[in-house]
């Protein structure tokens, strides 16, 4: 490494310090021996991670998040799909204004829309529930998952489906055993960022749930009753979980891209 | 002359206002090898667009077999097509590629099996059939796109620019055993191309088109010697182009025969001309030679070569004459050099009359 690339160097670490630090100590803490996550260290020991997947509450949360994690994210990939299918391939007039209006809830902050499905969810005697967390995932998540899909659907991608058609498949037939399958790993890949925004999302969460709660909500809950190494290791869970579902997506676009 | 497999019939594309194709005819016999030939933006990946009922024509009418397919859409035609990109489908083994169209056609698993390998066979993929296709190289996917449009039995082959993306080596190889391939098979292909080499190499009859419109059609010789149109003797390789002026036209046999004006002195065309027309006079740069063969071998005088670059098998000459500048193709070992004095002929019956 040259002299003046030293200042740059210093900068990363110094960015990445401040990024990493609070997560490690997070990580670091769930695996304490004492009751307080809180320097010095003793252990390690898995202790609080026993305590944890004892906690009914938390269990109930986490079952809770797969369900609703799933299930939106799901129907936003199905959502986003046939959007994106229909826009790139339709090509209506109006294409300009149905992108914007898809894409329109990315800007949109998740108080507002928590806050926006809250007041008609009750208007309409719904009431909040995890169904109600749940489309509201899949309202912040299907613009994404629009956009993902939409990006590779392409004019090659048109071709192969042409060739698929001119083969005598049918439009259906075209979809089913050639759009889908060729885009298997944008799909997945789409899914997979649904579902981590869904797993780790709270404000929505907070506000449309009521006594079936998420993970985070628990979390959440629990740190107002005060610091304890069982929420280092929840939150070291949630984490892991995370970094895993993002590892999976890198794994996808890259085997997407070597394909195309 | 039978009936045709194709007709078209003053078929035409719009753009927005803007003629992409021009309302033209256009038959296309049962078993021949016709390659669409023509620079980018002439219309001739619209017309096999439109032979595949991918692009809908905005007028006319297009038979294939007797049976008008204008409305049809490209599943119910009897058609397939190699796409320049080839399109295949990227999960699927090699096989399952050349076998979609049979089974989508509702043929039993083991006579797909049965067809697609023996397709594979006839286009040099033996034994490739259960590859992925991302573990192919760039000429074995043509191959697969070949094979897979070949499956279905096509009354009508259409191709995309299908040598397009492949090294010249390959190209030669692939236009060669495009040509067996469809001899063996005799059915009829359709092969848009910009390159006139591969039209001339492959083509039974070429239609030759510019802004949309047919300049020319007819074998590949026949359109090279006596190109129809100024389009045709510059883009069919090239060409010196002598402007001239009738100065009296004669109608005797069949062909006709004219005097011509020229900035070499007056010559004697065959063709039909109107006295006082500008024509233009066409030479293929091999047809200009140093030396007198016939009794009625026409000089153009002497010229100075100005520019000289060797090919290998002939060497390129430019020279500069009074009347006009010459192109020339002469042999390697014809011994001409830079600032050297030729004197150059040419034969009455190479000469085409052009109108302007």
């Amino acid at each position: 490494m040259r002299a003046r690339d030293l200042p740059a160097a210093l900068y990363l670490l110094i960015a990445a310090v401040f990024i990493f630090l609070p997560v490690a100590v997070l990580v670091l803490f769930s695996f304490q021996e004492g009751m307080l996550p809180v320097p010095p260290f003793k252990g390690p020991s898995l202790h609080w991670y026993q305590v944890m997947l004892g906690d009914r509450r938390l269990l109930a949360a986490l079952g809770n998040s797969v369900l609703v994690g799933v299930l939106s994210s799901l129907a936003a990939t199905a959502l986003g799909f046939l959007a994106a299918y229909g826009l790139a391939r339709r090509r209506p007039r109006w294409q300009g204004a149905a992108r914007f209006a898809l894409m329109a809830p990315l800007t949109v902050s998740y108080l507002i829309i928590g806050m926006g499905l809250l007041i008609t969810f009750n208007d309409l005697g719904l009431g909040r529930s995890l169904l109600s967390v749940g489309i509201g995932h899949v309202v912040i998540n299907l613009p994404l998952a629009f956009a993902i899909v939409y990006s590779q659907l392409g004019e090659h991608q048109a071709n192969v489906e042409r060739a698929a058609q001119d083969l005598g498949a049918s439009d259906l037939q075209a979809v089913l055993l050639v759009t889908v399958p060729m885009l298997w790993p944008t799909l997945l890949a789409a899914f997979f960022i649904a579902f981590t925004l869904s797993w780790d999302e709270f404000v929505i969460a907070f506000l449309l749930s009521r006594f079936d709660v998420t993970l985070p909500v628990v979390i959440w809950s629990l740190l107002r009753t005060g610091l304890n190494p069982e929420l280092n290791a929840a939150g070291t869970f949630v984490f892991a979980i995370s970094i895993a579902l993002f590892l999976a997506v890198e794994f996808l676009i890259r085997r997407g891209r070597r394909n195309a | 002359m039978p009936e045709p497999l194709v007709r078209l019939r003053g078929i035409a594309k719009l753009y927005d206002g803007v003629e992409a194709v021009a309302p033209l005819d256009l038959d296309i016999a049962a078993g021949e090898f016709v390659v669409l030939l023509g620079p980018s933006g002439s219309g001739k990946t619209t017309i096999l667009s439109m032979l595949g009922g991918f692009t809908e024509p905005s007028a006319g009418a297009i038979m294939i077999g007797g049976r008008d397919v204008t409305g049809l859409t490209p599943a119910r035609r009897p058609t397939a097509t190699v796409f320049q990109d080839y399109a295949l489908f990227p999960h699927m083994s090699v096989r399952a590629n050349v076998a979609f169209g049979l089974a989508m056609r509702k043929v039993a698993a083991h006579e797909r099996r049965r067809r697609a390998d023996e397709v594979l066979h006839l286009v040099g993929l033996e034994g490739l059939g259960d590859r992925g296709v991302h573990q192919l190289s760039g000429g074995q996917r043509q191959r697969v796109a070949l094979a897979r449009a070949i499956a279905v039995e096509p009354q009508l082959l259409l191709l995309d620019e299908p040598l397009g993306a492949l090294d010249l080596a390959l190209r030669r190889q692939m236009q060669e055993e495009l040509v067996r391939i469809q001899k063996r098979l005799g059915t009829t292909f359709v092969h848009v191309t910009h390159d006139q080499e591969e039209a001339m190499t492959i083509a039974d009859r070429i239609v030759l088109l510019n802004r949309g419109r047919i300049e020319d059609v007819g074998p590949p010789a026949r359109v090279y010697l006596r190109p129809a149109s100024l389009f045709a003797a510059t883009f069919m390789g090239e060409s010196n182009v002598i402007a001239g002026r009738v100065l009296s036209a004669a109608e005797g046999a069949a062909e006709g025969a004219a005097r011509v004006e020229t900035p070499f002195g007056p010559m004697t065309v065959s063709g039909r001309a109107v006295a006082g027309d500008t024509v233009t006079l066409c030479l293929r740069p091999e047809q200009l030679r140093l030396a007198r063969l016939g009794a009625d071998d026409i000089r153009l005088g002497q010229a100075r070569v100005t520019a000289l670059s060797f090919q290998g098998a002939h060497l390129r000459v430019h020279a500069v004459a009074p009347g006009a500048d010459l192109l020339l193709r002469l042999p390697a070992d014809a011994g001409v050099a830079v600032g050297a004095t030729i004197e150059v002929f040419a034969r009455p019956a190479d000469l085409v009359m052009l109108a302007r």
